[in-house]
Parts: C-alpha cells; sequence; structure tokens
C-alpha cells in the first residue's frame, strides 16, 4: 500500500483533535444519521432519498481523506446511477405517496442483530489492523495517479476478478431478459 | 487574505457566469427558433429586439401564486427545483474557460467532478416526477429515469475515451495536453458524448419525458412560479454546462490563435456554437418515440463510443 502512514507520535492526539478531523467525524455522524432514517423511514421513496444523503456524506469523508477521484466516483455510480435505478423500479412498480404500512418486515430484530454483528467484525478489524497509523494528510495520498498505480500495480488480480465477476452478472441478466422464442 | 479573497473573486465570477450565460442562452433560442420558423420572436421587452423579455417572464413567474397539490409530497415538491438547478453552478466551477488558472477551481478529477454533479442534477427531475402526486408526473418521472440510465454510459464512455488520450481526468490537463488532430481522432466520441448530453438535458429529439403534447409537460406538470421557472433556468444551465464540456473535451476548449490572450473568446465562441447547434437541432428534429430513444442509446450510441475507445486505445499505443 502507498498510504503515507506515520506511527502515532506525539503531534497526533485523540483530545487535540484538527478542523479536518472535527469535520470528518460530524459529517461521520450525519452519514449515521441518514443512514438509520434510510432504514427506519416509513415511506419507500424517502429511504431512497435519505440512502442519496448518506452516499453523499461518504463522498465527503473520502474528499476529507484528500480521495478525490473516488469521492467523485462514489458519487457517480451510487448517486447517479445506483441511487436512479432504485427509484425507477420503485416508480415502475408502485410508489405511494405517505407511509407504505407493509414495507416493514418482521425480520426487523434479526436484521439488527444481523447489522450491528457486521459493524462490531468491521469495526474490530479497522481498529486492530491500522492501531495508531496516522494518514498524512499533507501529501495527497487518494490522487487519481496514485490510486491508479496501486490499482495496476499491486491490486491487478482483484480487479480483474472483479471484472469477470460483472461480466458474468451481465451475461446472466442478458439471458434472464431474453424472451423465449415462441413454439408455434 | 489573498487567497481568501482570490476564492471569493472567483466564486462570485462563476456565480456572474451562471445567473448570465443561461439567459443569454434563452434569449437566442427565442430569436433563432422564431428566425428559423418564420416568425420574429419578442420584439417588444427592452426596446431593442425583445432583449429583455426573459427578464420580464422572470418578473411574471415571480408574481405567480406557488401552488402545491394537496396530494403531494410536500417536502420533496417543494425541494427538487434546488436539486435539478444547483449541480450545474456547482459544474461550472470546475470547467476552465481560457489558459493557466482561468477557472473557478482545478481539480484533480475535474472531468469525474462535472459528470458526477450532472448525475446528481437529474434526480431533481425524479424527485419532481414522484412529488407531485399526478400520473403525467410520474410517467415523465419514469421515462426520465430510463433514459438517464440508457444514455449515461455512452457518455462517459465518450468521456473516458478523451482521459485516456490526454492521460488525466483533470479538465486543465486534458487541455494542456490537446492537439489538433485530436479533433479528427475524438470526433465519433464528440458526437457520442453531445448527443448523449442532449438525451441527459431532455432537450429535443430527446424530450420525451417532457413532452408537453402527450403528458403536459411530464415531471413539472403541477409546478408553477418560481419553481417552474428554476427547472427551466435549469434546462439552460445544462445546455451552457453540455455544450462548455463538450467544448472543452472536444473541440480544444481555449486553444486558437492567440490562445494566450484570446483564450477565453475562443471558448465561449465554441460553447455558444455548440448552444446554438443544441437549439438548431431543437427545430430540426421531430421528437423521438420511446422505443426509437431506447433503442438510439444502446444499439447505436454504446458501440460507436465503444469503438472510439479501442481505436484511442490503438492509436495511443502507436504513437507512444
Amino acid at each position: 500500500m502507498n498510504l503515507a502512514a506515520a506511527p502515532l507520535d506525539s503531534t497526533h492526539g485523540f483530545l487535540s483533535p484538527s478542523g479536518a478531523e472535527i469535520v470528518f467525524v460530524l459529517v461521520g455522524l450525519g452519514v449515521l444519521g441518514a443512514a438509520l432514517l434510510t432504514v427506519t423511514t416509513k415511506q419507500l421513496v424517502h429511504a431512497a432519498l435519505w440512502l442519496v444523503v448518506a452516499l453523499g456524506g461518504l463522498a465527503i469523508e473520502y474528499l476529507l481523506l484528500t480521495a478525490e477521484f473516488i469521492a467523485w466516483v462514489q458519487v457517480l455510480i451510487y448517486v447517479g446511477a445506483v441511487v436512479v435505478l432504485v427509484l425507477f423500479g420503485l416508480m415502475l412498480t408502485r410508489a405511494p405517496i405517505g407511509a407504505s404500512p407493509d414495507a416493514d418486515s418482521g425480520n426487523r430484530w434479526l436484521a439488527l442483530g444481523v447489522a450491528l454483528a457486521a459493524a462490531a467484525t468491521l469495526v474490530t478489524l479497522v481498529v486492530d489492523a491500522f492501531r495508531c497509523t496516522w494518514i498524512d494528510l499533507g501529501t495527497v495520498a487518494g490522487s487519481t495517479k496514485a490510486n491508479g498505480v496501486s490499482l495496476f500495480r499491486y491490486w491487478v488480480l482483484p480487479f480483474e476478478a472483479l471484472s469477470v465477476l460483472l461480466l458474468a452478472a451481465l451475461v446472466g441478466a442478458i439471458i434472464l431478459s431474453r424472451r423465449e422464442k415462441k413454439e408455434p | 487574505m489573498t487567497t481568501t479573497l482570490d476564492a471569493l473573486v472567483r466564486c462570485i465570477a462563476v456565480l456572474l457566469v451562471f445567473l448570465v450565460f443561461p439567459l443569454v442562452i434563452g434569449q437566442t433560442e427565442h430569436k433563432v427558433m422564431a428566425h428559423m420558423q418564420g416568425r420574429l420572436g419578442p420584439m417588444y421587452a427592452g426596446g431593442f429586439h425583445g432583449w429583455a423579455q426573459l427578464v420580464a417572464d422572470g418578473v411574471k413567474f415571480a408574481q405567480k401564486e406557488d401552488v402545491v397539490p394537496a396530494g403531494a409530497d410536500r417536502k420533496i415538491f417543494q425541494l427538487a427545483p434546488a436539486v435539478a438547478l444547483l449541480p450545474y453552478l456547482l459544474a461550472l466551477v470546475a470547467i476552465p474557460l481560457g489558459p493557466g488558472d482561468l477557472l473557478g477551481q482545478s481539480l484533480d478529477a475535474g472531468l469525474f467532478f462535472v459528470l458526477a454533479v450532472m448525475g446528481v442534477g437529474v434526480l431533481g427531475s425524479l424527485m419532481a416526477g414522484w412529488a407531485s402526486a399526478n400520473k403525467f408526473s410520474l410517467l415523465g418521472g419514469i421515462r426520465t429515469a430510463a433514459q438517464l440510465l440508457a444514455y449515461e454510459l455512452p457518455m462517459l464512455l465518450a468521456a473516458a475515451s478523451v482521459a485516456m488520450a490526454a492521460g488525466t481526468v483533470s479538465l486543465t490537463g486534458i487541455l494542456g495536453a490537446f492537439h489538433w488532430w485530436w479533433v479528427p481522432w475524438q470526433i465519433v466520441g464528440g458526437f457520442v458524448f453531445f448527443v448523449s448530453g442532449l438525451a441527459e438535458l431532455q432537450r429535443p429529439p430527446f424530450d420525451m419525458p417532457v413532452a408537453d403534447s402527450e403528458i403536459i409537460f411530464g415531471a413539472y406538470t403541477e409546478y408553477t412560479g418560481l419553481r417552474f421557472a428554476l427547472f427551466l433556468l435549469s434546462e439552460y444551465a445544462g445546455i451552457l454546462v453540455v455544450s462548455a464540456l463538450t467544448a472543452v473535451l472536444f473541440l480544444g476548449g481555449w486553444h486558437g490563435p492567440m490562445a494566450d490572450s484570446l483564450g477565453w473568446l475562443w471558448m465561449l465562441l465554441k460553447t455558444f456554437a455548440l448552444a446554438f447547434l443544441v437549439i438548431w437541432i431543437r427545430v430540426t428534429y421531430p421528437r423521438l418515440r420511446e422505443d426509437q430513444l431506447m433503442r438510439f442509446a444502446w444499439t447505436v450510441l454504446i458501440p460507436l463510443s465503444l469503438a472510439q475507445l479501442a481505436l484511442t486505445g490503438i492509436v495511443k499505443v502507436v504513437i507512444s
């Protein structure tokens, strides 16, 4: 990895956060709130729109970590394509104005448990993996060039595997949506 | 202090461009359409050839009652025009007007920034279409979403072709690497990009989502007064952004004779020539049917853009 990480020294303390760190935490809280609203709101389309807020907030977090390219791709793909697809699906099937009482699932407690378990696993993993390393925000570590270099020099195999996976999904979608020829 | 002042001046300049140029394009559309159809267009407001017509229209819109339908989702209905308009303001920040740093803010991934915020702008139409609680609006929203999904891909592929040719996704970097022979080399990509841009703006002949004679302006059926004016303004701001972006990516932006001192003039000329083309196409071509529209995107534009991408890659390997 080419993250410009340095061991924790006396200049980085948890009790004297810099401006960027404060903003990072505040935006993170905003993302968390929007994500909670996404899953708790009774209105289907509102859920999709809160998802836009949550994903846009994540893009801001990437920006604060100087990963500009990732941030814009996040907006382009998730807000510009995925949410539009979700809204398209909602409007094509049904999207009543007002609450949808049948949008609630009986599995909500189970889902909460799974979400908490997944979050705990990920937080533990990330905290354990990075511990006290500090990203030096002075040197831009997430520029387009840096991303390209690390992607195609160190991570090219996962990249290719992912593209094959997407290709398989694409072919599968075409086969599923193709109309069968009717026998005369 | 100077950096703050510098940033402030740039913000104000971008805001001025955003407030003035779409109106100029709108007025040009009035007059050009009229003359192409053998009419005169607005002649009275402001005196000289009706130059103040759009200002008068704005005053008229501001005076109208702002109606929100009883069955509508109030908040989203009222938020939608802002979501449709503001992304174009943001997009203008990253588009270079001339050589050096004659732009709002140079971004490392400027191309992606502009395309990303333009994608957000379309959410405004979707929100408007859904929140109006009107069948025509909903139909318009569905058509908008389908059209966007179909035309976003060729647009991105065409833009990626230029980024490949330049070896950078920064708009200033792309212009810095530009040579005149890029124009014939990238011409197919330019066509795909411009046509997809038209479709994304829902301009004729791709105006099925707002077809006024069929579904009564689609997502905007229920809008009145200022909010409707904001949607109209976002359309003209969209023409400005798409024209400027096409000029930067495919026509060399500020490149031209005496680019050091007259670069901004070349950029403006190219942008407004493309905006004129947008108007000309509107007057010339009839509306595409929904299935023709989809077929055009998936069977013509996407193969063309993929071919352009392959050509760019081959030439790039050969010359490097």
